[in-house]
């Protein structure tokens, strides 16, 4: 008998969780040697899939056949015993071990391969005597993949491995994943970038509202085709970048310097202005200081050296709460979404009254407006909710997305800082959003904009400033500016300033 | 030839969607009676006949007048004791030293019972009620201050700090304030002015005015959590610190003084009780009800509604299981065995109302 050349063949796979049904009888074949884009917006139940085949999860209905066989999957181990690795989007590695003892760590004596022989199988140099906290975040995916490869996996799974990284990261990345393909290994490779899937992928998988829609090759695909796929209908794809008159500067950031709890430097003489009526884009990979500089703005985080202007006039060391009088909002979303500035388990009228409760005279506490406002915000901004009396965390993220933006937009700020408002939307949801910001900016509102995907920040922004640990390495009008440009200053290797042209 | 999957690899659990809130108390229900019956199965064992045996205890309970008011007098600090500790969990600030600030209020109100006793009595009760808030809520601030300025664990600070008072009143009956004329180590009783009025319940008969004390406090308590800027704050704080922080509210002020409120009605419980039924501080005055009220909060889910109803059926059952105790000579460890079954399925079967097990089917070939 020859070697089946289906890896894995999902049949009638179905999960829910109460009355929300993740996956819908999913049929899914993925093949020896190539590599398989699972596409879908966030909440089409891409990861649900991928975790019930890594033994996170267990079907409720439909089995799944492994070279042919059906098998049982009850736990990661079982996975890994079936040739199964999943590359989660948080890496589980210990930080003290070196890639080495990571690679190696609960492998017993068995274990089929060594590390050194699979890099060299793969032409990688990796040092692997390297401390984990000395890497870099690609580094540290790289040694996640030599665990997966070492335990004998030729099923490969990447939950949106390319959030975290450059785009120069990304290239190698996928040089890596081309020479697994080669060796006959299996590639499934979840995301939601329609640029990686027409890059990487020989075929495409579109998962929506939990139902496989289709699979087709990629390279009969183009970017439209998938995004009707993927959103169910048709989407202008472009951003507008609207005119509005610049004014004065509202904000000015003057060699801001944040260390945070455990003394690293999260800001280093940072120093931008923001002036009304235009967008200034932050863009970098994640953890590059983006969050500090949010919080310090906002008087969250304390600051310790340099200063923050406001129309002049010094914010830095005022209380959370007087910076908000003087109209500085921060709408920030954090990667659970509804970890800062709403609260999830309550309704909407009880989010909205967050910031302006204490505006109200007396002890108690009336309601009445916020349930007012509630009610036309829900109208205005078009909210998808079944009443206001539901807790907020039951909306969908576009939905929490509209409540905490026209919250903020609701107390006319001067200056609105966003970050991350798209994180987790689908494209419709995400439109949506930018018109939102949009119009702040034609008002003359000064609106900080810290978006991770580089293609929405240059065609939405009027200026980017890239951060990359903690320093400004640039800060560039977006009408001449480059994805590659960005991407090179992102990881910092390039000294700063020189070509800053702003 | 592909083979099936054995029963037990089928067997997995499942998130339930929202039940109705009907459905929901069916299963709390369940859970009370599966309680009872394995309680039953139990004295079973013991010999006995368990139909009868839980009716002697609702009599003992339910009975009589007289019993009926022994049961309310039982309810009075449980009731109060949980509406205090729940205010602190609602902001999930774990307090465990309902016992310790129960006793400190009790101290508190005794030392004007027995130095000041001078006063008119409607005044000396007020300054002791006054005085047991005071010393409850500072007894509580203690780990408040301590946890927002250091950040230390406020769940053994507050379980701590209970046995420094319990003994200290240890101490006082051993020594300064120990009764000169008892031939065994206590405290005097209260003169008359120093005693609660007691108030007639229709049908019951007098019980001291606590009752009224703990009817007001269920409203108040609900008007403050639903209806008060305070009450929004500390629910807010309770749900996600960080998103308080970022609406400009200042925490460390809302976690003290809602741990001073909590505290300082766990207080007044020791007040109530000395001055109420004991009539004398013993070192009994807790008597482990701070605990209790731990449990009493998490099954009435914090709200004071609940708690009322809750705080009345724990006390039905302590009652009911002393009644047991001498009517049938069964050990008292039996009622703290049959309280146990009935938390331990009861805060189970919160695991079925958002999960179920389910059996996986098999996709035809």
């Amino acid at each position: 008998m020859t070697e089946p050349t289906t890896a894995i063949s999902l049949r009638g796979l179905t999960k829910a969780f109460g009355p929300v049904v993740a996956n819908d009888r999913i049929d899914l074949d993925v093949h020896r040697g190539e590599i398989l884009a699972l596409l879908g917006e966030n909440g089409s139940g891409k990861t649900t899939l991928m975790n019930m085949l890594s033994g996170i999860y267990q079907p409720d209905a439909g089995s799944i056949l492994i070279h042919g066989k059906p098998v049982s999957i009850r736990s990661p181990k079982d996975a890994i015993d079936l040739g199964i690795g999943m590359i989660h989007q948080h890496f589980k590695l210990v930080d003290l071990f070196s890639a080495r003892e990571n690679i190696l760590l609960g492998q017993g004596a068995k274990g089929g391969l060594s590390p050194d022989q699979v890099c060299a199988r793969l032409g990688l140099k990796v040092d692997l005597d390297k401390k984990v906290y000395n890497m870099s975040v690609s580094e540290k995916q790289t040694v996640e993949i030599l665990k997966v490869l070492t335990r004998g996996a030729d099923v490969l799974i990447l939950d949106e491995p390319t959030a975290v990284l450059t785009p120069q990261e990304i290239e190698a990345l996928f040089d890596i994943l081309r020479v697994m393909k080669q060796e006959g290994r299996a590639i499934v490779i979840i995301t939601h970038k329609l640029e990686e899937v027409m890059d990487i992928s020989d075929r495409v998988a579109v998962l929506h509202k939990g139902k496989n829609v289709g699979a087709i090759d990629t390279a009969q695909a183009d970017r439209f085709v998938l995004t009707e796929m993927m959103v169910g209908r048709r989407v202008d794809l472009d951003i507008q970048r609207v005119p509005a008159r610049v004014g004065d500067t509202i904000l000015d950031v003057h060699q801001l310097c944040v260390t945070g709890s455990d003394g690293h430097q999260e800001l280093q003489n940072v120093s931008f202005t923001l002036r009304a009526g235009e967008i200034l884009g932050i863009a970098g990979v994640a953890g590059s200081g983006q969050k500090a500089l949010c919080e310090a703005i906002a008087g969250l985080q304390e600051v310790s050296g340099g200063s923050i202007l406001l129309d002049g006039k010094r914010i830095d060391g005022l209380s959370p709460r007087e910076i908000i009088q003087r109209g500085v909002s921060l709408a920030f979303i954090p990667e659970d979404r509804l970890g800062m500035g709403l609260v999830g388990s309550m309704n909407i009228p009880d989010n909205l009254l967050l910031k302006s409760y204490r505006d109200q005279d007396g002890a108690f506490l009336s309601r009445k407006e916020a349930r007012e406002q509630a009610r036309e915000m829900v109208q205005r901004l078009d909210i998808a909710t079944p009443n206001l009396t539901i807790p907020v965390r039951k909306l969908s993220g576009g939905n929490v997305q509209k409540v905490l933006l026209g919250r903020e937009i609701n107390l006319s700020p001067r200056v609105l800082i966003t970050a991350y408002p798209v994180r987790g939307l689908d494209i419709g949801a995400s439109m949506r959003i930018y018109d939102m910001l949009n119009e702040q900016k034609q008002k003359g509102v000064g609106v900080l904009f810290i978006g991770e995907d580089l293609d929405v920040l240059l065609s939405l922004c009027d200026r980017i400033a890239v951060l990359s640990s903690g320093r400004v390495r640039a800060i560039v009008d977006s009408r001449f500016a480059t994805k590659q440009l960005l991407g090179m200053k992102m990881t910092g290797l390039t000294t700063d300033k020189e070509d800053a042209y702003a | 030839m592909p083979e099936r999957a054995t029963l037990i690899d089928r067997l997995h659990v499942v998130q339930r969607g929202e039940l109705t809130p009907a459905r929901t108390w069916a299963y709390r229900l369940l859970a009370v009676l599966g309680a009872l019956v394995t309680g039953g199965l139990l004295l079973l064992f013991l010999g006995l006949n368990p139909f009868s045996v839980y009716a002697t205890m609702l009599r003992g309970a339910l009975g009589s007048a007289g019993m009926q008011k022994e049961t309310i007098k039982l309810m009075i600090p449980l009731c109060l004791a949980t509406l205090g500790v729940a205010l602190a969990f609602k902001m999930r600030f774990w307090n465990i030293g309902g016992e310790g600030q129960i006793c400190a209020g009790a101290i508190a109100a005794s030392y004007f019972a027995y130095f000041h006793n001078g006063l008119p009595s409607w005044l000396l009760l007020i300054v002791m009620a006054v005085a047991a808030i005071l010393a409850g809520g500072l007894w509580g601030l203690i780990p408040a201050y301590f946890k927002t300025r250091f950040g230390t664990n406020e769940t053994l600070f507050t379980l701590m700090l209970n046995y420094i008072v319990m003994y200290f009143i240890t101490y006082l009956r051993e020594g300064p304030w120990r009764n000169p004329e008892g031939g065994f180590a206590a405290m005097p009783r209260f003169t008359k002015q120093a005693r609660l009025p007691e108030v007639p319940i229709p049908g019951v008969g007098n019980v001291h005015i606590g009752w009224i004390v703990m009817l007001v406090m269920v409203v108040a308590l609900f008007i403050y959590l639903r209806h008060t800027k305070q009450g929004y704050e500390l629910t807010v704080v309770g749900e996600n610190e960080m998103t308080a922080r970022y609406a400009g509210m200042p925490v460390k002020k809302i976690v003290m003084r809602t741990m001073f409120i909590s505290a300082g009605i766990c207080g007044l419980v020791g007040m109530l009780q000395v001055s109420g039924p004991d009539r004398q501080l013993t070192d009994a005055v807790a008597n482990g009800r701070g605990f209790t009220a731990v449990s009493v909060a998490w099954l009435a889910r914090l709200s004071p509604g609940g708690i009322l109803i809750v705080s009345f059926l724990f006390s039905v059952l302590q009652k009911g299981c002393s009644m047991m105790q001498t009517e049938y000579r069964i050990p008292a460890s039996m009622s703290d065995i049959l309280q146990g079954v009935i938390l331990f399925f009861v805060l189970g079967s919160e695991f079925f109302i958002r999960y179920r097990i389910a059996l996986r089917k098999e996709a035809r070939a």
